[in-house]
């Protein structure tokens, strides 16, 4: 059956479907632009997933406990298994996860600026957990009512599990803040490396987001990063305060009147800096992620090798 | 139970603990570095298991060593350690890790085959649920030597040299401790030479049908508490934390 309705008309009708809250599926017509953004945050969440397996699988040999060692491992993998939906939720709009794993190790993707930050102690694998995974399901909360159906069932998947890393993460620095004085001082040193890369996962400030006026739009996303910041900020802020541990921020205040815990200035030279490949481990995760491929492709040969033969065979 | 026993039974759970929580270790290492993200998460998977399977054995240790898990895993030396020097290799590549893995679980599995039957009744009915975990190991393993053995020459070639490697080490798990005679009178614990002829009926067909030539190789002259210097390397990233701050919990 041919559509031989105009552009505009398909347009219009699309977006009265966003507008009535319909999801958008793999095989519904939408403008390209609607797509490309599609793909573009979602490979850069799937992405995001995959490298971030690495600053905390770091930590993996180093596990102080038995338990909590099985709890990271299965951490990590869940950031695996989050990478594998993601992967397939950009597959359906039409690429492939080949050609988007190939542009991230060509250095030509981006992903979540945060994992180009060091793990440095056992209790930043606390910290992430509950402040990087709190800023993550922030978002993701948002996302899992995104107008485009597979991301959305993605985010209420992965929403569900990285509430557990969060509790884990929260639990952990709450026993350390509680500890032993070198304990709790490895908390409150994740706290000051780990605070200003969590606020800008939210990404550049709305004044400065070139794309969040189409994706909110399109119900891509229904918040601004400034929005979703804020909302972060009055949630954690008293949680760490009541821990005795110190916010990294000495121009942090509480508003009365706007009810909102205040901020100072987010160093965005250092956003930036880092987006554009020059933070602390960028070139490190990269080289990590190339040589994990490089010294698969045997593996995947073999495989592909094999499958034939027994493709032949029957 | 006679003092003896007691001996005996301690330094056999030590033993099978020792081997799991090593190995877990290892599989634990390719995380987010394995060839393809599926299997990133089955070693995951592995590594859990293992680990899981470590702190049953050590709890069922505890009465005799008087120890927690974590204390056997994170406050002994590697001179203490009673594991075979297999699972504390390295993990070379990705043929040498699944071919170790597979000939252990076969070992692992044909075990606890026997260790449900264990008149120590508490051991029994651990290896039964550790075993229904383990099945499913020795199955994604034995497809991995298969696929590999049978992929492409440099798979094949990968798979025959770290078969050449780790033959003589697997072996050493056939190798008796000092004090099995006892449990094996008592009905606890398998006699190894049976086990070592189950598990040859098992993997030395599947390896020659993955196109992979069994060794013609004696064991390594080892015995559990002899030890490789990888092994010191491992508890050295294992236990950096826990010592650190011994009184800490965490």
């Amino acid at each position: 059956m041919t559509d031989d309705r105009t552009y505009e008309e398909k347009l219009a009708e699309f977006e009265a479907r966003i507008e009535r809250g319909e999801k958008i599926e793999p095989g519904d017509w939408m403008p390209d632009e609607y797509r490309r953004q599609l793909i573009r945050m979602i490979s850069q969440h799937a992405h995001s997933e995959v490298v971030g397996m690495l600053p905390e699988g770091a930590w993996i040999p180093h596990a102080p406990s038995l338990r909590r060692k099985m709890i990271l491992i299965a951490k990590v993998q869940d950031e695996g298994g989050h990478g594998q939906y993601l992967y397939h939720a950009a597959e359906s709009l039409g690429v492939d996860r080949e050609e988007l794993i190939e542009a991230l190790l060509a250095g030509k993707a981006k992903y979540s600026n945060v994992f180009n930050y060091p793990t440095l102690t056992w209790a930043d694998i606390g910290m992430i957990g509950w402040l990087v995974d709190g800023a993550a399901i922030k978002n993701q909360t948002m996302l899992a009512h995104s107008s485009y159906g597979p991301y959305s069932r993605a985010m209420v998947r992965i929403c569900a599990e990285e509430t557990f890393h969060y509790k884990q993460g929260k639990e952990m620095i709450t026993l350390y803040a509680k500890g032993t004085p070198e304990q709790r001082q490895m908390a409150q040193d994740a706290l000051n490396r780990w605070w200003w890369p969590a606020l800008m996962m939210f990404g550049p400030p709305d004044s400065q987001s070139i794309h969040t006026e189409t994706l909110m739009r399109w119900k891509i996303k229904i918040k601004t990063n400034d929005q979703l910041r804020q909302e972060f900020i009055n949630e954690i802020v008293p949680e760490f305060l009541a821990l005795g541990l110190e916010i990294p921020d000495p121009d942090l205040h509480y508003d009365e009147e706007t009810g909102n815990w205040v901020i100072g200035e987010i160093d965005w030279d250092e956003f930036w800096r880092v987006i554009r490949g020059n933070g602390p481990m960028n070139r490190d995760r990269l080289a990590a992620r190339r040589e994990a491929h490089e010294k698969g492709k045997w593996v995947r040969e073999a495989l592909e090798a094999y499958a034939q033969r027994q493709a032949q065979a029957a | 139970m006679n003092k003896k026993l007691q001996q005996a039974l301690m330094d056999r759970l030590v033993a099978m603990a020792d081997d799991e929580v090593i190995l877990g270790h290892r599989d634990s290492e390719w995380t987010g570095h394995a060839p393809i993200l599926e299997e990133d998460i089955a070693i995951a998977n592995l590594a859990q298991d293992e680990i899981g399977h470590a702190i049953i054995w050590y709890e069922l240790a505890e009465p005799f060593t008087g120890n927690d898990a974590d204390s056997m895993a994170y406050f002994r030396d590697a001179r203490q350690f009673r594991n075979v020097q297999m699972v504390e290799l390295p993990n070379h590549d990705w043929a040498f890790t699944m071919l170790r893995h597979y000939l252990y679980d076969a070992y692992e599995l044909a075990l606890l085959t026997r260790l449900v039957e264990s008149k120590f009744e508490a051991l029994a009915k651990a290896a039964e649920k550790v075993r229904n975990e383990e099945v499913y190991h020795f199955r994604h393993t034995s497809d991995w030597v298969e696929r590999l053995g049978l992929g492409t020459e440099e798979s094949n070639t990968r798979m025959q040299r770290a078969l050449d490697h780790l033959w003589p080490y697997a072996l050493q798990l056939f190798r008796p401790m000092p004090l099995d005679d006892t449990l094996i009178e008592a009905d606890y614990f398998p006699e190894l030479g049976e086990l070592r002829s189950a598990w040859e009926q098992v993997v030395i067909p599947h390896l020659e049908k993955s196109d992979l030539k069994v060794p013609d190789a004696e064991p390594i002259y080892a015995h559990r508490h002899h030890h490789t210097e990888h092994l010191v390397d491992l508890l050295a990233d294992m236990q950096m934390v826990a010592r650190s701050l011994p009184d800490a919990v965490w």
